[in-house]
């Protein structure tokens, strides 16, 4: 499909890969700190079980 | 398909998968647990002027005088929203899994794109075990999974040592993993063991209005549902990247 025009970037796209990986990591780590460690008390209350029962410490 | 796009492609879709499994993994065991403890809890909540929980008694020398008003306080969610019974809560729970699931296949399909490793479901497997091992198993050795009204230290001293638990142990597997000079290998295994050497908060006291065999019980059931959902995770984050970058996986 887009084989020959990754093939001419090889380059540019390892740089950016790294960049764009890593972004996606720190959307991850913002995901799970709202679920398992926001402060929020109607966020607390609406990921109760989902905190208790995955080990995350909770109130 | 940028690698930004293919990496939350897989993530969505592994993490909407092992979400839901996890919350019909939860129902059979850890769920119901909750929900007994709750009813001790509040019968402990119900009774704060109970003989058992203001008798005076007698502590070893040295322990500072203290409230048990706050220690052993359960849990006030005061007129904060929170969802109503049966369906909603456990919906709000379905959605979090999701949510949680999404965020830890986010981190470890980026991960194993920094880290060049092959998108295959094998190679997953052993990202998912590395995962469980430390976002599961690092932080329980010293904070195993609790139930509503069991005693604990502060909420923030918890979490601050959890995420340090984890962070350390992903460096340290990470840094035995993929590298081979001797020197990364040794500080991996000091960051394998720092978290228990510093060792986690504990409670403040050891009378617990859960009885020790339902905790015990939750520990289990967490650990096992855990387990299958990382392992479960890591595979399908192999296989999924693998569809979503195809042959630009190695680029």
């Amino acid at each position: 499909m887009q084989q020959s025009s990754v093939a001419s970037h090889v380059p540019a796209i390892k740089a950016s890969a790294v960049l764009q990986a890593a972004f996606a990591v720190l959307l991850g780590v913002m995901l799970v700190g709202f679920t398992g460690f926001a402060h929020v008390e109607a966020v607390h209350n609406a990921a109760h079980d989902t905190r208790h029962a995955s080990g995350f410490p909770c109130h | 398909m940028s690698v930004f796009r293919s990496i939350v492609f897989t993530a969505a879709a592994a993490g909407l998968l092992v979400g839901l499994t996890v919350t019909g993994l939860q129902q059979v065991r850890a769920v119901p647990l909750i929900l007994k403890a709750e009813v001790y809890e509040q019968k402990a909540e119900a009774a704060p002027a109970a003989p058992a929980a203001l008798a005076p008694h007698a502590h070893e020398p040295g322990v500072a005088p203290h409230s048990h008003a706050e220690s052993a306080a359960p849990h006030e969610h005061g007129a904060a929203w929170q969802p109503a019974e049966g369906f909603q809560r456990n919906a709000f729970t379905a959605l979090f899994n999701v949510v949680t699931w999404i965020g830890f296949g986010l981190g470890l399909a980026g991960l194993m794109v920094i880290a060049r490793r092959p998108a295959t479901w094998r190679e997953g497997l052993i990202w998912g075990l590395g995962g469980f091992a430390a976002l599961t198993l690092a932080p329980s050795i010293g904070l195993p999974p609790e139930l509503p009204g069991m005693p604990a230290a502060d909420v923030v001293a918890r979490q601050f040592w959890w995420v340090g638990a984890a962070l350390s142990t992903a460096m340290g597997l990470g840094l035995i993993a993929l590298t081979r000079a001797p020197l990364p290998c040794i500080a991996g295994a000091l960051l394998l063991v720092a978290p228990h050497l510093v060792g986690a908060p504990q409670p403040p006291t050891a009378e617990s209005a859960v009885p020790d065999a339902m905790a015990r019980d939750f520990v289990t059931a967490v650990m096992v549902s855990a387990f299958v959902s990382w392992a479960l995770l890591g595979a399908l984050t192999g296989f999924f990247l693998n569809r979503f970058r195809g042959s630009e996986s190695e680029a």
